[in-house]
């Protein structure tokens, strides 16, 4: 016998098990039906469960790309800057978070298609509930307890198969969403406590505690020539003060000096009035 | 024949299609009996995709229980073993 009579058996026994419990099938099957609610309730959570699971792993992917968008900016910044080295270390630092982000778009995926498949059966069963729940009301109008423990065989195997595979998904789905949770969970413990700064890191990591360094310093330098430039503008108005006011003192000098050569041709007047003698 | 693929639904398949199914079964049996891991991946895997490829699905409030039921495709044969044996693994 394959694989697939053989899960088929044991779904099948379950449903012929619940059915050889029922005393009057009439009750059973409303009991039944409220089993059937309560099912369809869970997936419903289950669906909302993967949802909210994959909703912080979307968060995650975003942050983690602001992350790597940054390091492009960094690596293009520094190489602007002449930087090379720390261009490389932007770079390799984007490499590590590219890693984290493919592994966590694959969880993702994962995770969107079994909110998908979830969601689907949820849908499958609602139909199923809904019918077997006219079904029911048929019988117990119609037929007699014994008739309708017939009557309701098929309608219940069929709705405790369904129930059988969505109670399967619903386990798969919490599976996966455990395992999820976790590692979500570890992964932003790690953001937050900073110890993945050296790939995940902060507003204030050392790329750009260098590129602002170096903005800063480019900042000084541009500052610096500015000063010197306004300097070497300023230096010579000086320059030409400073001469202006040595020509004034000059001229003073001259002035002073200009009354010497009359003092000198009273000499030369002496000496010439000397001359003539 | 309805087929049933776990955690997909359910799919009229033609009665015509039967023996072909039963062989690949066998053969996703034997897989598991002999624990070879890469036999059971193509068996599970042709299995299903003769399974769809020959069925369409019923109507979502067929009450119908199906004839066979076949393991979901990323099923493991950890997974497979389960459903043949713990009877406490499908609920309900």
């Amino acid at each position: 016998m394959g694989v697939m009579k053989r899960v088929t058996m044991v779904f099948r026994a379950k449903a012929n098990k619940a059915l050889d419990r029922m005393e009057d099938p009439r009750e059973t099957l409303d009991y039944s039906y409220q089993t059937q609610l309560e099912l369809l309730q869970k997936v419903r959570r289950g669906v909302a469960d993967v949802a909210t699971s994959r909703k912080r792993v979307e968060l995650q992917i975003n942050q983690l790309q602001q992350q790597m968008d940054k390091y492009n900016r960094q690596a293009k910044d520094s190489l602007a800057a002449g930087r090379e080295d720390l261009a490389r270390e932007a770079l390799t630092r984007k490499a590590g978070v590219q890693t984290q982000l493919d592994d966590l778009r694959t969880q993702y995926e994962s995770l969107q298609a079994e909110e998908e498949k979830l969601s689907q059966a949820s849908q499958r069963l609602q139909a199923k509930v809904d019918a077997f729940r006219t079904r029911k009301e048929t019988i117990k109008a119609t037929y007699t307890a014994a008739e309708a423990q017939t009557r309701i065989n098929e309608a219940f195997s069929g709705i405790s198969e369904e129930m059988g595979d969505v109670g399967l998904a619903i386990q798969r789905a919490e599976d996966k969403t455990a395992q999820m949770r976790a590692r979500a969970g570890a992964l932003d413990e790690l953001m937050a406590s900073g110890a993945l700064d050296d790939m995940v890191s902060g507003p204030h990591d050392d790329i750009q505690a260098e590129l602002d360094r170096m903005g800063a310093g480019h900042g000084v330098d541009r500052e610096l020539e500015q000063m010197k430039a306004e300097l070497a503008q300023s230096a010579p108005r000086q320059i030409q003060n400073a001469p202006a006011a040595s020509a004034d003192g000059n001229s003073a000098e001259t002035q002073s000096a200009t009354p010497l050569p009359p003092s000198a041709v009273p000499a030369g007047d002496a000496a010439q009035a000397g001359d003539p003698e | 024949m309805i087929v049933r693929i776990l955690g997909e639904g359910q799919l009229e398949v033609p009665e015509s299609v039967h023996a072909e199914l039963n062989q690949l079964d066998a053969d996703l049996e034997s897989a598991v009996d002999a624990d070879d891991e890469a036999s059971f991946r193509s068996a599970l895997v042709a299995l299903l995709a003769r399974v769809r490829e020959t069925g369409s699905p019923t109507e979502a409030a067929d009450l119908r229980p199906s004839e066979l039921i076949v393991p979901q495709e990323d099923a493991t044969m950890d997974d497979v073993r389960k459903l043949l044996t713990d009877e406490g693994l499908i609920p309900g």
